[in-house]
């Protein structure tokens, strides 16, 4: 399969006046082929959307690069966007629709950037399982899981080659959210399309993505088949990412906790980030930073 | 028994919402009320606070120590909600009021409800952040809610639904709006309250998971109805009802289990 966004060794830095900067990626490297789902995991305040946010350019690369289908992805320019083969359903319904439009006029919007005028917003409605009556009423007309859908039959009206989900589902009803997500991934899968899934939700993500990328604070510790990292996890954290997952096998046991916080990104630790935390923090760690994949982890170095 | 639920049923616009709902509580016990969206499990939980949407109609029992709460004055039930039985919400951002200190969010229906004095509902408050383990109890009782991470403001709705010692303890949905690292936390201090307070808690959740690591008894609900209830361990390993068989089934663990 060929690779469709390739991201290396890329550094976002958010600046703040008076404030020390703040690098919320700190070298990451992934990889989406066409028609793939990825799945993209990690504590709240990882880095996981400013990674997400990057890749569609609207967070400027510190250093390092991402390239969609071999051209570089420069910053969104004020006035047009050349770049339309990417597509983004945001966390929030409620904030990224506009309140005083029409779905159907929205979604509209995304046919005339494909140069689509064959199909009606009416027709990507139902694709995403909504009657096509509803294309003339407003957005507050909607549940949060509808909206949703509204946003994602925006972005695939587009057409695009690569579509990313920041956290889509974590506004959501609970029992609504595996539901959205694997509407997603169908529709993405059925488009060929690749999908970027962001979530801070293991279980859906497992559900859905055919390979998972752990991050931890700004980097990318393990990438592996979601089969295999779900049966065989490497890096300490995401063992502990799994082992805090509740099994329902009635037995009333307790997840495990991991101990401390999220370091502070601003300040992050000396050596490997993920060492004041780790259960088998060794000498080495303290000092040098594993920079290596696909498990960045001094137990697990390729020879 | 601490909250007898018995035959509730609950009509709102012509729609049978519940349709006679039969639930105990008892102290230092979690009872787990799982279930799809829409089967009811949030409006039960909604009916024992008196909170559900107006025009509503509401028939059957709910007692509260022998105290029958649906036929309380409005004055009387205002006694009883944030005083004997406490909720907590899913999503700890908006349940909390952004523009309020933790510390007046503590004390105020604290003052209100036990009649504490201003030194002393401070003294219950930061005492309250040190049992949710809320790290600087002193200084987090001056913070704003945006100050926390999700985890924390959690932890802080739970001191807060526990500030006046209630009975009952109703937690809707409690963790699904955090990370699992995080989640992990909030079930061992939830579990660990119920142990230590004797408070009786009902635990709306939709993930088994979570039924399973902290719930003692387990009921499960669909279209309004309590379709089985028993201990954990039977439900979650021998279900009788084919519908709490297919939630199992439909876990993507299932065969390994």
């Amino acid at each position: 399969m060929s690779s469709l966004l390739k991201i290396d060794d890329l550094v976002v830095e958010h600046r703040t006046p008076g404030r020390p900067v703040v690098r919320a990626v700190a070298g990451a490297s992934l990889e989406v082929r066409a028609g793939e789902v990825v799945g993209l995991v990690g504590e709240s305040g990882c880095g996981k959307s400013t990674l997400a946010r990057a890749v569609v350019g609207l967070n400027r690369a510190a250093s390092g690069s991402i390239s969609f289908e071999g051209t570089p992805v420069t910053p969104l320019g004020l006035r047009r966007r050349t770049m339309t083969g990417v597509q983004m359903v945001f966390q929030d319904p409620y904030a990224s629709l506009n309140p005083r439009r029409r779905v159907g006029d929205q979604i509209a919007d995304g046919l005339r950037v494909a140069g689509d005028a064959t199909s009606s917003p009416a027709d990507l409605l139902e694709r995403v399982g909504l009657p096509r009556e509803f294309a003339s009423r407003h957005p507050h007309e909607f549940s949060g899981g509808q909206r949703q859908r509204i946003a994602i039959a925006r972005a695939l009206a587009a057409r695009p080659r690569l579509l990313i989900g920041d956290e889509p589902i974590s506004a959501l009803d609970a029992s609504a959210q595996s539901q959205v997500a694997t509407l997603m991934r169908d529709l993405a899968v059925s488009s060929g399309a690749g999908l970027l899934f962001i979530s801070h939700d293991l279980s859906v993500v497992r559900l859905i993505a055919d390979r998972i990328a752990v991050m931890y604070l700004g980097r990318i510790v393990e990438v592996g088949d979601t089969a295999e990292v779900w049966a065989e996890p490497r890096h300490p954290y995401t063992q502990a990412l799994l082992g805090a997952i509740p099994k329902p096998d009635g037995m009333g046991v307790l997840p495990a906790e991991l101990p401390g916080d999220v370091p502070d990104p601003a300040d992050p630790p000396q050596g490997c980030r993920f060492h004041p935390r780790c259960p088998l923090v060794m000498d080495v760690c303290r000092v040098k930073e594993p920079e290596f994949g696909p498990v960045a982890c001094w137990l697990h170095e390729p020879s | 028994m601490t909250l007898a639920i018995t035959d509730l049923k609950v009509t709102i616009g012509g729609k049978d919402i519940l349709r006679g709902v039969d639930l105990t509580l008892e102290p230092g016990r979690v009872h787990g009320l799982a279930g799809e969206s829409g089967s009811g499990k949030t409006m039960t939980g909604l009916a024992v606070l008196g909170l559900l949407p107006h025009g509503s109609r509401v028939t059957g029992g709910i007692a509260l120590e022998g105290r029958e709460l649906l036929t309380l004055p409005p004055k009387e039930l205002n006694k009883v909600r944030g005083g004997e039985v406490a909720m907590v919400f899913q999503d700890p951002a908006t349940s909390l009021h952004p523009m309020l200190t933790v510390g007046r969010q503590l004390t105020e229906h604290m003052r209100h409800h036990l009649g504490l004095g201003r030194a002393e509902a401070r003294d219950r408050a930061v005492e309250l952040l040190r049992k949710v383990r809320i790290p600087g109890a002193e200084e987090a009782y001056r913070r704003y809610p945006h100050q926390f991470s999700g985890g924390m403001r959690q932890r802080i709705a739970i001191a807060v639904a526990l500030a006046c010692s209630p009975k009952v303890l109703i937690a809707d949905e409690p963790t699904t709006a955090l990370d699992v690292t995080v989640q992990a936390g909030v079930l061992r201090l939830l579990r660990g309250l119920c142990d230590e307070l004797g408070l009786a808690v009902l635990l709306v959740t939709h993930d088994l998971g979570v039924m399973s690591a902290v719930a003692d008894e387990v009921s499960v609900m669909k279209d309004g109805l309590v379709v089985e209830t028993g201990p954990r361990s039977r439900v979650l390993r021998e279900p009788d009802h084919p519908y709490t068989r297919t939630l199992l089934a439909s876990l993507p663990d299932a065969e390994v289990s």
